[in-house]
């Protein structure tokens, strides 16, 4: 019982992780009609930021606080110099294009920072457990990130549903013309609206880089996973995004946790502990293939599209 | 379609010659590897043609090919392991797996489109990808060796790199002489429809889906088997030649090469690996005047050069290497005194 | 009429509050030239998209050559005989003119499970398709790519697909729209070579060329039918006057 607690709130943290780089994905592909790829280079270079900043400043916080600022301009360039030039082109030069984005970001990583991993550790403070129900101790630092997780998230329905540039946000993505005509600024808009996406990438890897290492083509793995998020939860909804995030998170988890098990009894102990992650891991494609052949536009289809 | 001598047609021909030749020049040289690496060419581009069928002529964008790699290299592999080397068995087996998994694949994702049909045809490849790491007793993550290669009851030995070769060549000249024939039957002309304009095709009374489901197959059927002969190639299968990011690198030869040209991807495959293997080197030459101690390493960083390569084409040259040669025939010939400008 | 080929009865289309068919009836015999009009929001583009099946009636129903189609689905239609051409084209721009052709003939002609023979070479193809682009003008122009074509000539291939499937019946939406008038007139001389020999429903906003070519007219306001007769008749017509007061479409076709 206790493990399966802990194992939820893991799921839990794993998909709320998950949601941040879907919701960058979803915005960019909702509002620009763009397919990014090399998003998973901005997840990674934030843990790689993050690795810096943290070992030259000496603090946690500090570090993570230049590293997302370092991935919002990383983003906002990236946009200005490459993506911009791919809007309103068709997907397959998106997928390309971004495809060649992922090399280059994967090499220059090597270049600068070198092949082998960096670690980043949990921060004094947060390396405990903390009792959350009577007999059940959990660690701190996973329960900060679904504390700022969560943050995130409402910040972003704040922002999305409640503000101005919200309002341009959802005007854009269903009216690029009346939103210029209205005098916005729409290539600023979207350079905002990228490096958003990005910093949220970068968050996203900077916290989930003390639990893994920070490798090159890190990033690579957990796109296809925020990939799959976006298209279950309805590509453009960022309400989709958050439900299969969370999906997804927990049946990945819960998947590799109890799934060993189950299997060991079905194939034996030896089979099974390396068929198990595999198949595990293939759960995720196999809920997107139903998901996908029920409804062909994702559990939560932007109404414009 | 008239077939008269153009600049393009003249660069088509002499790469068939070169590939054709090529094993008579290594035996001069005595360069094994050349004949290793343009082996590699050879079967990645029957591959890269195959994909080419379908996302070139037919529109659909299938970010999952690589599994078919795979597939047929696992299903040739796996056998072989369980003691079934003969190649009269392993390789229909290559093909007829594939088959089946395309026809399953494509019925379910075939419904969606745009975005969604890249995504769902990527978490198949994933499923492939991860089927094959949990399969335990034929080496999960680390993949399989394959012992012997394909026994064709001594009619051919492909332990012999030359027949090899050669075998993969005919392969390769088998799919384009199919490709050629099927884009210009009825059924590649309904392909080409429906990749300019589907919902007319529907309109006009075709049932399009089937068509699609069709080229579906037959494309996973033709990259089965060369997964079946990369096994054979490097005596070896592993989950990685299922990644995604090795779909696309199918997807960048048949957009470099030229998409919906016949010999577009041939060009393509053998641009890229060229650039694989040649670009450190050349890195390494161009920085060598600067900074002779660091040359050689530079060479190592050739995918910065890589990547932006590949946007800049797909930015600027659309048409890709077969484009390009398009352009030229029409200033080259004729028009000596323009130069190619 | 008992031998109407299209026959229309109490055809009703509502969205939300709107009536865009209100119980329409249309009859269109066979070789004749049926115009329907009628100022924008008359329901013109509803009622052609309830005959090609795009849409389907709320009550009322079509026959087509002495069967029911009200429920017949859009490619069915098309295959039995009833062509229609867009009025917004929709081609095959990377293709080339004869093979846009090619593949609305190819569309009547069985499966296309067929891998191995040429079809640009295939004479059960090109000779029909060649034919429908001499009867449009286009023939000289087969082998050049759609997309190099002027809008006019979009919709002379339109017209040739059309005429390629051997239809019974043609449906015209706005063949002239967006047309200058060297174009229309080449249209409407192409539409008087074709009138006779084809039967054809056509829906046209330009008014001049509507009572050229019509041998009747129906005339459409509000989703409901004010007035069906002869071009002379529905000229006289007191009551599609008044429903066409102060447009300058009418004025203009009167002043003639």
């Amino acid at each position: 019982m206790t493990l399966f607690i802990e194992q939820c709130l893991n799921g839990l943290q794993f998909g709320l992780l998950l949601f941040l780089l879907a919701a960058g994905l979803t915005l960019v592909f909702g509002i620009m009609d763009l397919v990014n790829l090399a998003h998973g280079s901005l997840y990674m270079l934030g843990a790689y930021f993050a690795a810096t900043f943290t070992a030259v400043t000496g603090s946690f916080l500090l570090g993570a606080g230049l590293a997302i600022a370092a991935t919002l301009l990383v983003g906002m360039l990236v946009e200005v110099v490459a993506m911009r030039r791919l809007y309103g082109r068709d997907h397959l030069d998106h997928v390309l294009g971004t495809f060649g984005l992922i090399l280059f970001f994967d090499e220059l990583v090597r270049l600068v920072w070198g092949p082998e991993g960096r670690s980043l550790p949990v921060p004094s403070w947060l390396n405990q457990s903390i009792q959350i129900l009577p007999g059940i101790q959990y660690s701190a630092y996973r329960l900060a990130i679904i504390v700022v997780t969560l943050a995130v998230a409402a910040f972003l329905y704040v922002l999305v549903m409640r503000t101005r540039l919200g309002m341009l946000i959802r005007a854009g993505a269903t009216n690029r013309e009346m939103v210029g005509a209205l005098g916005v600024n729409i290539k600023l808009l979207y350079t905002l609206v990228f490096g958003l996406g990005a910093a949220l990438a970068g968050l996203a890897g900077l916290m989930q880089a003390p639990i893994l290492t920070v490798q090159i083509g890190m990033g690579e793995n957990i796109l296809i996973l925020a990939f799959v998020i976006t298209v279950i939860g309805g590509i453009g909804s960022i309400r989709g995004a958050f439900v299969a995030a969370l999906l997804v998170g927990f049946i990945d988890t819960l998947g590799r946790a109890f799934f060993p098990g189950f299997l060991a009894d079905l194939l034996g102990r030896q089979a099974a502990s390396t068929a198990a992650p595999a198949l595990s891991s293939m759960l995720i494609y196999i809920l997107m293939a139903v998901i996908l052949v029920a409804k062909p536009q994702g559990l939560f289809p932007a109404s414009s599209r | 379609m008239s077939r008269s001598f153009t600049f393009r047609n003249g660069v088509i021909a002499a790469l068939l010659l070169v590939l054709i030749l090529l094993p008579a020049y290594v035996m001069l040289t005595g360069d094994r590897f050349l004949l290793t690496l343009f082996t590699r060419i050879v079967i990645l581009a029957m591959a890269a043609v195959s994909l080419n069928l379908i996302l070139g002529y037919g529109g659909m964008m299938s970010f999952g090919h690589a599994a078919y790699l795979g597939i047929g290299g696992y299903t040739a592999a796996i056998l072989c392991f369980e003691g079934i080397q003969s190649g009269f068995v392993q390789w229909p087996a290559a093909i007829a797996v594939s088959a089946l998994f395309a026809l399953v694949v494509g019925a379910l994702s075939l419904r969606t489109r745009g975005v969604y049909f890249i995504m769902i045809t990527l978490a198949f490849a994933q499923m492939a990808y991860y089927l094959a790491s949990g399969m335990a007793r034929y080496g999960g993550d680390d993949g399989l060796a394959m012992e012997s290669r394909s026994q064709f009851a001594g009619l051919l030995n492909l332990s012999n790199k030359t027949t090899f070769y050669y075998v993969c060549l005919a392969l390769l000249f088998a799919s384009l002489f199919l490709v050629w024939r099927m884009t210009n039957s009825r059924f590649g002309l309904v392909l080409q429809g429906v990749r300019s304009n589907e919902t007319r095709m529907r309109a006009i009374g075709f049932p399009t889906f089937r068509y699609k489901l069709a080229a579906f197959v037959i494309a996973g059927v033709m990259c089965g088997l060369s997964g079946a002969l990369i096994a054979n190639h490097t005596d070896f299968v592993s989950p990685a030649m299922m990644f995604w990011t090795r779909s696309g690198d199918l997807m960048v030869m048949v957009v470099l090469g030229g998409m919906g040209t016949l010999f577009g991807p041939v060009f393509g495959a053998l641009a890229l690996l060229f650039l694989e293997q040649f670009l450190p080197a050349m890195i390494s030459a161009m920085v060598r005047p600067f900074n002779p101690a660091g040359a050689a390493k530079a060479g190592e960083y050739w995918q910065i050069v890589l990547g932006p390569l590949l946007l800049i084409i797909v930015l600027f040259a659309r048409g890709g290497i077969d484009g390009l040669l398009g352009t030229l025939s029409r200033h080259l010939p004729g028009s000596s005194e323009r130069g190619h400008g | 009429m008992a031998d109407a080929l299209l026959q229309v009865a109490g055809l009703s289309k509502r969205f939300g509050g709107i009536v865009a068919s209100d119980a329409i009836d249309l009859d269109v015999v066979p070789g004749e030239l049926h115009a329907v009009i009628g100022p924008n929001g008359a329901g013109k583009t509803t009622l052609i998209a309830q005959l090609t099946g795009q849409l389907h009636a709320d009550s009322g129903t079509i026959r087509f050559a002495e069967s029911d189609i009200t429920k017949m689905p859009m490619y069915e239609r098309s295959l039995i005989g009833l062509a229609r051409s867009f009025q917004i084209t929709s081609l095959f721009l990377d293709l080339t003119v004869l093979e846009n052709v090619l593949l609305a003939v190819q569309a009547h002609a069985g499966h296309s499970f067929r891998f191995w023979s040429d079809a640009r070479s295939d004479a059960a193809l090109r000779e029909p398709a060649m034919a429908a682009l001499a009867r449009v003008g286009l023939a000289d122009r087969a082998l050049q790519r759609a997309s190099a074509l002027s809008h006019g000539e979009h919709r002379q291939i339109e017209l040739a697909m059309a005429l390629a499937g051997k239809p019974r019946m043609l449906l015209l939406d706005e063949p002239m729209a967006g047309m200058g008038p060297d174009e229309s007139a080449r249209m409407v001389a192409m539409l008087r070579e074709l009138k006779g020999g084809l039967t054809i429903l056509l829906v046209e906003h330009d008014m001049e060329a509507v009572f050229a070519l019509a041998d009747r007219i129906t005339v459409l306001v509000y989703g409901r039918v004010i007035a069906s007769g002869r071009p002379e008749e529905i000229r006289a017509n007191a009551e599609v006057r008044r429903a066409y007061l102060g447009e300058g479409d009418w004025e203009r076709a009167h002043a003639r």
